[in-house]
């Protein structure tokens, strides 16, 4: 057992992450750049290994003992992602490479087909590059517009520009769950609510939500949710593409070739069932093991316990980094996931980002992928710390400590 | 592990807070924009050659004290030389943070040699070499932007 139901022991978790424990540059690793990658549990490692060690063999396909395994637990992985996400069946889970394979699939498969000359595709100024990009070239191929939701000096959509934005013309909105540099948590349900009175489905980019709170879709009513299974403490390369039924039914594949076919002649292909017909090719199965021992991993603990206790760590952390003179947050927002981005008047985030690593401390600099946004917010670029569940307030304070070396550096 | 010292010396962050020669260069005849994709640095590099010698150079934009600093000195240095010496400071700067088997030309470098602590920290390289790519495309006339990716 991780933990029992009433505390939360985080040096007991610690101990389920063999990387954590190693010295850099000297000093014990911080690690603190969690929105770019978690780290694994020796549950996720241990998963891999044994499918590799014990069970490799193609899925779907043998009627041997070995693949016969490897079939089991891949599609018991299908099955661990639909509880992860309350989803109503297995089919509406469609495994693809990661958040970005998964929004470019709804692109090609769905937005393409449903797209026409001025309709309009609504995002918000707090996108991911990979929210961004496959919209705009779709909208740029078919003479469409991409309409952009702003948002406030605290980093909050403004909602009643996204009201006045909503309309005849939109063909969909995508919206990110939790903005990756704000932290804000953004109001899905809402947002989902009011593009339905319209008629307009919902693409949610759930790859910085999903680490951190509980997610139902059925309760969120959104049409399309997506998440990548390295930020959930699973292996990289494997995510999820969560799509209501009568949706991906109605979707032509994405790719074409094995596994997504019932019958094949040289005349004609008829395609498989969901969610078989948007996974041609051999998939990651190892992936699917090891992103099905995190969710296993995650659910054990509690995403509500975790996202709790992230709480608490983000109050810490806003509360310290506040108090030092020089030090900039940006994204105040009221509900917030664990992720603290700053600015420093003495020195550019690429510089704190190198003098915090000579103190052990990983954070993420630069402009997240987010470059709209950093625009919205007049800087090149920001430092990031992100928290996650097994991070402690010591490891707050010595970020702190790091950061006062950058003054001492720069002053 | 180098210490943050051979890094940040004095001289680099005294370049830094005052960046020589941060202007536009209103006579400019040849220009051009250094883009480092990472993490954002910018660099709008302007010099003003007449019969082979950069006689004013200058720059503006937005980066990390490495590229600041490192783009301050470079005015220095080229300013003033003729472009044949400009790329043979070019070749010297490259060749300290890129080819540590190589020994640094200090007599070409002078004050660039302070830049030499970046060498051992592989990920900041492109912050100190931006504005030195930027002048290349500047003197060959490749007046669209480059990026150190």
């Amino acid at each position: 057992m991780t933990s029992n139901a009433h505390s939360f022991d985080v040096a007991r978790i610690r101990e389920d992450f063999p990387v954590l424990h190693q010295m850099v540059n000297g000093k014990p690793l911080v690690y603190l750049d969690n929105a770019a990658t978690t780290q694994k549990p020796q549950a996720v490692i241990d998963a891999l290994v044994r499918y590799y060690s014990a069970d490799n063999s193609n899925v779907h396909r043998g009627v041997h003992t070995l693949s016969q395994r490897a079939t089991e637990d891949y599609d018991s992985g299908r099955s661990k992602a639909r509880q992860f996400l309350n989803a109503a069946s297995d089919e509406e889970i469609i495994f693809v490479k990661g958040t970005t394979d998964g929004i470019n699939l709804v692109a090609h498969s769905y937005a393409r087909q449903h797209l026409g000359e001025g309709d309009e595709i609504i995002i918000s100024t707090m996108e991911h590059h990979s929210n961004i990009i496959p919209w705009q070239v779709l909208c740029q191929e078919k003479g469409a517009h991409l309409r952009v939701i702003p948002i406030s000096d605290s980093g909050e959509l403004l909602m009643d520009e996204y009201e006045s934005l909503l309309s005849s013309r939109t063909k969909l909105v995508a919206i990110t769950h939790v903005s990756n540099v704000l932290g804000t948590v953004n109001p899905i349900k809402q947002i989902v609510e009011m593009a339905h009175s319209q008629g307009v489905p919902v693409l949610v980019d759930g790859a910085q939500a999903t680490p951190h709170m509980p997610v139902d879709v059925q309760k969120l009513g959104c049409d399309f949710y997506v998440f990548s299974g390295h930020k959930i403490y699973g292996p990289t390369g494997i995510g999820v593409l969560y799509g209501k039924a009568e949706l991906l039914e109605a979707m032509p594949p994405y790719q074409l070739g094995s596994d997504m076919i019932k019958s094949v002649t040289f005349e004609r292909t008829v395609y498989n069932d969901l969610p078989y017909k948007f996974e041609a090719g051999t998939p990651n199965i190892a992936g699917v093991i090891g992103m099905g021992a995190a969710i296993d991993y995650l659910t054990e603990i509690g995403m509500d316990r975790i996202d709790n206790y992230e709480h608490g760590l983000l109050e810490y952390g806003t509360e310290c980094l506040s108090g030092i003179d020089g030090v900039k947050i940006v994204g105040n927002a009221p509900g917030k996931a664990s992720v603290l981005s700053f600015v420093m008047d003495c020195a550019h985030p690429h510089d704190i980002g190198t003098i915090l690593d000579t103190e052990g401390v990983a954070i993420r600099t630069g402009h997240h992928c987010a470059q709209p946004l950093m625009n919205r917010y007049g800087v090149p670029a920001t430092a990031r710390a992100s928290l996650s569940f097994y991070n402690t307030r010591d490891e707050v304070d010595l970020l702190v400590k790091a950061i006062d070396r950058v003054i001492e550096v720069f002053s | 592990m180098p210490g943050l010292n051979d890094l940040y010396q004095e001289i680099l962050l005294e370049h830094n807070s005052k960046p020589r020669n941060f202007r536009k260069v209103d006579d400019a005849n040849r220009s051009a924009d250094g883009y480092n994709p990472l993490c954002g640095d910018q660099i709008q590099l302007y010099l003003k050659v007449e019969d082979d010698t950069i006689v004013d150079v200058g720059f503006q934009g937005t980066g990390c004290a490495i590229s600041r600093a490192s783009a301050s000195m470079l005015t220095q240095s080229v300013k003033g030389q003729s472009v044949e010496r400009a790329q043979e400071i070019f070749d010297a700067f490259h060749s300290m943070l890129t080819e540590p088997e190589v020994e640094v030309d200090y007599d070409t470098l002078d004050d660039l040699e302070c830049l030499s602590g970046v060498s051992e920290f592989p990920t900041r390289i492109k912050c100190a070499v931006l504005a030195w790519h930027t002048l290349l495309a500047a003197l060959n006339g490749q007046s669209e932007g480059i990026t150190t990716e």
